[in-house]
C-alpha cells in the first residue's frame, strides 16, 4: 500500500523560504528527514551540520552579525544542549528560530527519550526562548512562520515544538530482530 | 617547560594579530583574549564575548558564510576553544577560506585561578584542528614563529588555524562594552549600514 508523504515538511520549508533564511543549522531528526532534503536541494541555503546543537546557537548568531537569516533544526533531546548557549541569545537580543521535533511525549518507545522531552518547553522558557506549540500536521507551517515573525522582527527567540503526533512514533518493535 | 616561562606575552602577539586590522571582522573569546583584544583597541567590528563559553569559533563561522567577501580572526583562548573543540569538526566541513582562528595558548584557565587545562598536559589544539580537515595550522611559540602565524591568519586561503604559546600571566583587565544588545548593534551598523544594521 503507497503512504502519502506528509505534507507539513514542505510547509516548514516554504515558511523559511518565504522568510529568506539563509543558514540551515542542525543536528539530524528522523522527523526532520524531509525538511533536510528539501533545504538541501536549494540553492539559497547553506547546509551546516553540527556536533550538538549547542553549536547552532553560535553560528546563526555569527550570521545574524553578518547580516543573513538562520534556522536550528534538531530534536527535543537536543534542548538540553543548548541552555548554556542560550545566554547569547539572550544577553544580546539576537533573533534565534528553532524548530524541533518532539520526542518522549504519548506512545514513545524509547524511554530515554521521555526525560527531556517532558521538560522541553519548560527549560525553553526558563532560558528566555518563546515556545510555540503545534500538533496538528496543518497548521505547523503557519505556526513556523508565526514564529519567524516574532524572531526576527522581535528579535525574540522562538522555539516551534512539533508534536509527537504529528512526527509519528518510532516503532522499535517493527525493526527489533 | 612550564608556560609561565613561554617567551611570547599575550598583549604583544595580539597587537601583531590587528596591527593595520583594515576591514578584518574580529570575534573575541571570553576572558584574557577578550581583554587583550581591548587592549590593542575597542573596535565596532570586533564582537567581544563576556560569556558563552566554546561558541567564538562557531561565530566566526556563521560570519564568514554570511561575508564571504571579509576576513574573519577568532581570537580566543586554549580553555574556550577546548569546550568547543566539536565546533572545529563543524568548521572543517563548511570550510569557509575567509575564516582565521587564533588560540592563545598559555595553558590556564587564567580567569578562574590559572588552573592547568588540557593543553598543559599534552593535548595538541592545532593536531585536533588538522586531523579535523581544516587545511592551515600550526603550533607556534617564538618571534619568527608568530611572524609565520600572523601572515598564514591574515591572509591565507582558510580555514586557518593557529595555537599561539603564550606566557601564563596575569594582565590588567582592559574591558569592553559589557552590553550585548550594545556589541551586537553597533557590529551590525559598521557593517551592514545604518538601514541594513538595527
Amino acid at each position: 500500500m503507497a503512504q502519502t508523504q506528509p505534507e507539513w515538511p514542505d510547509d516548514i520549508f516554504r515558511a523559511l523560504c518565504d522568510m529568506d533564511i539563509r543558514q540551515v543549522a542542525y543536528v539530524p531528526d528522523a522527523g526532520h528527514a524531509r525538511l533536510l532534503e528539501l533545504c538541501g536541494a536549494e540553492p539559497t541555503m547553506t547546509m551546516v551540520p553540527l556536533t550538538t546543537e549547542e553549536e547552532g546557537i553560535a553560528v546563526l548568531a555569527g550570521a545574524w552579525l553578518g547580516g543573513r537569516r538562520g534556522v536550528l533544526l534538531m530534536q527535543s533531546s537536543g534542548i538540553g544542549n543548548c541552555i548554556n548557549m542560550l545566554s547569547l541569545t539572550r544577553n544580546c537580543e539576537f533573533p534565534l528560530l528553532i524548530v524541533v521535533t518532539m520526542r518522549g511525549q504519548a506512545g514513545e518507545a524509547n524511554p530515554w527519550q521521555v526525560p527531556m522531552g517532558r521538560i522541553s518547553g519548560d527549560v525553553l522558557g526558563l532560558a528566555g526562548v518563546m515556545v510555540h506549540g503545534v500538533d496538528e500536521p496543518g497548521r505547523v507551517g503557519e505556526t513556523v512562520t508565526a514564529g519567524g515573525r516574532a524572531a526576527f522582527d522581535g528579535p525574540a527567540a522562538v522555539a516551534v515544538l512539533i508534536a509527537q503526533t504529528v512526527v509519528g512514533i518510532k516503532d522499535f518493535a517493527d525493526q527489533a530482530e | 617547560m612550564r608556560s609561565e616561562r613561554y617567551p611570547l606575552r599575550r598583549r604583544r602577539v595580539v597587537e601583531s594579530l590587528l596591527a593595520d586590522r583594515g576591514d578584518l571582522l574580529v570575534v573575541a573569546g571570553l576572558g584574557a583574549p577578550c581583554w587583550d583584544v581591548t587592549a590593542a583597541g575597542d573596535h565596532a567590528l570586533t564582537f567581544p564575548l563576556w560569556g558563552a563559553m566554546g561558541s567564538a569559533a562557531l561565530i566566526g563561522l556563521g560570519l564568514a558564510l554570511a561575508q564571504p567577501a571579509r576576513r574573519i580572526l577568532v581570537i580566543t583562548g586554549d580553555g574556550e576553544m577546548l569546550m568547543g573543540l566539536g565546533g572545529l569538526a563543524t568548521v572543517a566541513v563548511q570550510a569557509p577560506e575567509n575564516l582565521a582562528i587564533a588560540v592563545l595558548d598559555n595553558e590556564r584557565y587564567g580567569e578562574t585561578g590559572m588552573q592547568a587545562t588540557h593543553t598543559a598536559f599534552g593535548v595538541d589544539l592545532a593536531a585536533v584542528a588538522a586531523a579535523a580537515g581544516l587545511p592551515v595550522t600550526g603550533t607556534v611559540g617564538d618571534d619568527a614563529g608568530l611572524g609565520a602565524a600572523v601572515a598564514e591568519l591574515r591572509g591565507a586561503q582558510g580555514p586557518v588555524f593557529f595555537a599561539i604559546k603564550v606566557r601564563a600571566e596575569d594582565m590588567p583587565l582592559v574591558l569592553p562594552p559589557r552590553d550585548g544588545v550594545h556589541l551586537k548593534n553597533r557590529f551590525r551598523r559598521a557593517l551592514l549600514g545604518e538601514k541594513e544594521g538595527v
